[in-house]
């Protein structure tokens, strides 16, 4: 099962999996999947298929930890032992500790935390299957997520990543184009804001190389953003048609 | 100046409303001058406001609601209730027993135990503090009997309709009593099952339908056909 | 985890920030002092000692033997790991490593992994069975501010300070010889970190600054000005504007450190 292509994008442009340059791969959303989380949301991006959930504002546990000034918000990226090749450890792992943390910074700047002091919210991120990319497919659908449980938002956030394989830039690598390319930038864009929540780097980039890849993702994002919304609405334009009929 | 939507369409948290001389209303923002949508909902202009009647929204206290929560806990001296919302809210002993009290737990759990209804209204309620109920007014206390049903509590207003016409008319059609607490708790009671069922089948109904027009008619119509059904049963039955 | 700060310092940092200045005296462009000192811990193969202004970070690399990782077999491992020892901070609490010292942990890894700093194809022993493991562990002995480009200098130049046995493989036996051999180091990558309080750019956010600033961005720069990792932290967001402005100043920071340590 473990399929390692030879040549990440050959000389007509098309990669291993049969995409161009600047193509994602196919995307579905569906929000409000589970009926015991107050908001949630499924995303299946590539063979990527996670599921994330919302609950609060709620009292927070442990009590300590809420801030009489603010709501705080908690992540948590937890990776299915059988989602990967290779069956994971269901403890968390440095990566995934990692991972919460960046994906909790992503999604706050979109959250009016002084509105509701001495709450949490908390996010549930559950990757049921992974090829590359889960940290922002992650994002897409927690933010979803919390705005399906009616937390207001300044914006929802998406993400996407673009990267270099074999001297090219390219949009939303998977799996094996992340492992063996040489460099991997996901990022998460507030697009009404033009704000930029996550951004991280691993891999050998020019500046102009890291320029061009932070664009192709921004634009990834807006092109991601497009059907999150369309996500959104279906769920609730089902209610409003219900009435006009 | 411009406005970027058409009425009552529906918008997503960070889509751009408005721009210029409007004002942020409900479920909106402002920044830099132009206003955006923060919840999903359908957004309106109400003036030169700015409004979006969220599809999905959870209850922030305010001082005077009138509130249907549970006992979660007896407490040392008072009670805590769960009024479906972010925030748990107190009901203090003293608020309940007319005459002062020794602090003993089962002098307080005899008066309102874990898992009793109350219908209460918010005496306060500021950020620091978790709201504090009043049971001290005529039509509040202990529920004893009827139906509980959780409404989206942005849809409360709906039910009860311009100058109360909508539950006015289901209570008549029904014969029951309702109360509509103000975070989304509805109590319904009445004098049998089929008729709490058809009340809250109404009030389901206006939750799912409520930014349609025409829903008073249709909703009439759905009690007075479905009331004559009831009464055709129960004719049945009498003749068997 | 971060203290209060009060409302009146906040307001004194941002004011001053409007100005171009920093609470310290710093420009909005300037570094702390930066002080190094290595081989300070003998049992350790390498050891360094940085110090940016305050902050105190030592790092210390053992070299052991072990097996290579299934899809990197002819290649030495690398390991890093941070404490943030609660010596170092009222907010450190002693336990198991939390996200901060993780995510520490895994940006400085990322630097020098990505920038292929360690040649670890030399660290190769018995291609597929036995490889050198190189750990490089982070002790944070005090904070105030900029953890990230501290522990990478430190890390670096306990990297840059290891000694291992000689030794040659004869017959697929290893065996040591005479005297000591530098840890074969390919490339000395640089972690510049820009905060951003309001709408201002700032280098080396010290401990205040930090509590305030909304966001950070923090790069790994190697000899050819090419970046090797990158990571936004903090709960605040950054124009793409903002981006271009913080790579541009992390790169003209890389060049201004490597000159003063001679990297």
């Amino acid at each position: 099962m473990n399929e390692k292509p030879e040549k990440l994008i050959d000389k007509k442009g098309i990669r291993s999996d049969g995409r161009k340059a600047d193509e994602l791969r196919p995307l579905k959303l569906q929000v409000g999947v589970l009926s015991n989380a107050d908001g949630s949301a499924y995303i299946e991006h590539g063979k990527n298929k996670i599921l994330a959930a919302a609950f609060g504002p709620r009292e927070m546990h442990p009590k300590h930890l809420a801030m009489p000034d603010r709501m705080v918000l908690r992540c948590r990226y937890h990776m299915a032992p059988f989602s990967v090749q290779e069956r994971k450890s269901p403890a968390p792992s440095r990566r995934e500790v990692e991972l919460s943390k960046v994906i909790k910074e992503a999604l706050e700047p979109a959250l009016f935390t002084e509105l509701y002091p001495r709450t949490g919210v908390d996010v549930f991120v559950e990757v049921l299957q992974a090829d590359g990319g889960t940290r922002c497919a992650s994002i897409t659908a927690a933010a979803l997520a919390i705005a399906d449980a009616g937390v207001p938002m300044r914006d929802l956030v998406v993400a996407c990543a673009a990267g270099k394989i074999d001297d090219t830039v390219v949009l939303d690598l998977y799996d094996a184009e992340d492992k063996l390319g040489a460099a991997d930038v996901p990022v998460a864009y507030m697009p009404s804001l033009n704000a930029i929540t996550l951004l991280q780097m691993d891999g050998i980039l020019t500046m102009q190389e890291f320029e061009k890849a932070t664009n192709m993702a921004l634009d990834g994002c807006r092109r991601i953003y497009e059907v999150q919304k369309e996500a959104l609405k279906t769920k609730y334009m089902v209610v409003k048609e219900a009435g006009e009929e | 100046m411009p406005i970027f939507f058409e009425k009552k369409q529906l918008v997503t948290p960070g889509e751009l409303l408005a721009e210029g001389e409007y004002l942020p209303g409900e479920n909106t923002y402002m920044e830099q001058n132009k206003i955006y949508a923060s919840r999903i909902g359908l957004v309106d202009t109400d003036n030169k406001k700015v409004n979006v009647v969220a599809l999905r929204a959870f209850y922030v206290p305010k001082v005077g609601d009138i509130v249907i929560g549970t006992v979660l806990e007896v407490g040392f001296n008072g009670w805590t209730i769960s009024i479906k919302g972010p925030y748990s809210a107190l009901l203090r002993a003293s608020d309940v027993l007319s005459r002062p009290f020794k602090p003993q737990n089962d002098e307080l759990s005899a008066v309102l135990n874990a898992g009793d209804l109350i219908v209460a209204k918010i005496a306060s309620y500021d950020r620091a503090h978790d709201p504090q109920l009043t049971v001290g007014e005529p039509g509040l206390g202990k529920i004893t009997r009827g139906q509980i049903l959780q409404v989206t509590p942005t849809k409360i207003p709906r039910v009860i309709g311009r100058k109360g016409s909508m539950i006015s008319m289901i209570k008549q059609e029904t014969g029951c009593q309702i109360i509509l607490g103000l975070n989304g708790v509805v109590l319904v009671t009445g004098k049998t099952p089929e008729d709490e069922d058809l009340a809250i089948e109404a009030i389901r109904k206006i939750e799912q339908e409520s930014h349609t027009s025409g829903l008073t008619d249709r909703v009439t119509q759905l009690l007075k056909e479905r009331k004559g059904k009831i009464e055709q049963k129960v004719e049945e039955n009498k003749n068997e | 985890m971060s203290s209060l700060i009060t409302k009146v310092r906040l307001k004194q940092i941002e004011q001053l920030l409007e100005k171009g200045k920093r609470l310290d005296g710093r420009g909005l462009r300037d570094y702390r002092e930066i002080k190094i000192e290595q081989g300070l811990i003998e049992r350790a193969e390498g050891s360094a000692r940085c110090l940016l202004g305050k902050t105190e970070v030592l790092a210390g690399v053992k070299v052991e033997t072990g097996e290579p990782f299934p899809d990197t077999p002819n290649e030495g491992v690398l390991t890093v790991n941070a404490e943030l020892v609660p010596l170092a901070s009222p907010n450190f609490e002693p336990g198991p490593p939390d996200e901060n010292s993780i995510e520490l942990a895994r940006v400085v890894d990322r630097g020098i992994r990505e920038s292929k700093a360690i040649d670890s194809e030399k660290l190769c022993i018995e291609p597929g069975k036995k490889v050198f493991v190189v750990f490089v562990d982070i002790y944070v002995l005090n904070h105030d501010g900029n953890l990230i480009d501290c522990s990478a200098l430190a890390a670096m130049s306990a990297l840059l300070n290891t000694k291992m046995p000689n030794y040659e493989i004869k017959d697929g036996e290893l065996k040591i010889k005479q005297g000591y051999v530098s840890l074969p180091v390919k490339s000395r990558p640089i972690t510049v970190t820009v905060a951003k309080i309001n709408n201002t750019l700032i280098v080396d956010p010290w401990l205040e600054e930090e509590q305030v600033m909304d966001s950070r961005i923090s790069m790994a720069i190697n000899e050819e000005g090419n970046i090797c990792a990158v990571q936004k932290g903090g709960s605040g967001y950054f124009t793409p504007q903002q981006i271009l402005e913080a790579s541009k100043i992390a790169q003209e920071k890389s060049v201004e450190i490597r000159k003063k340590l001679d990297w």
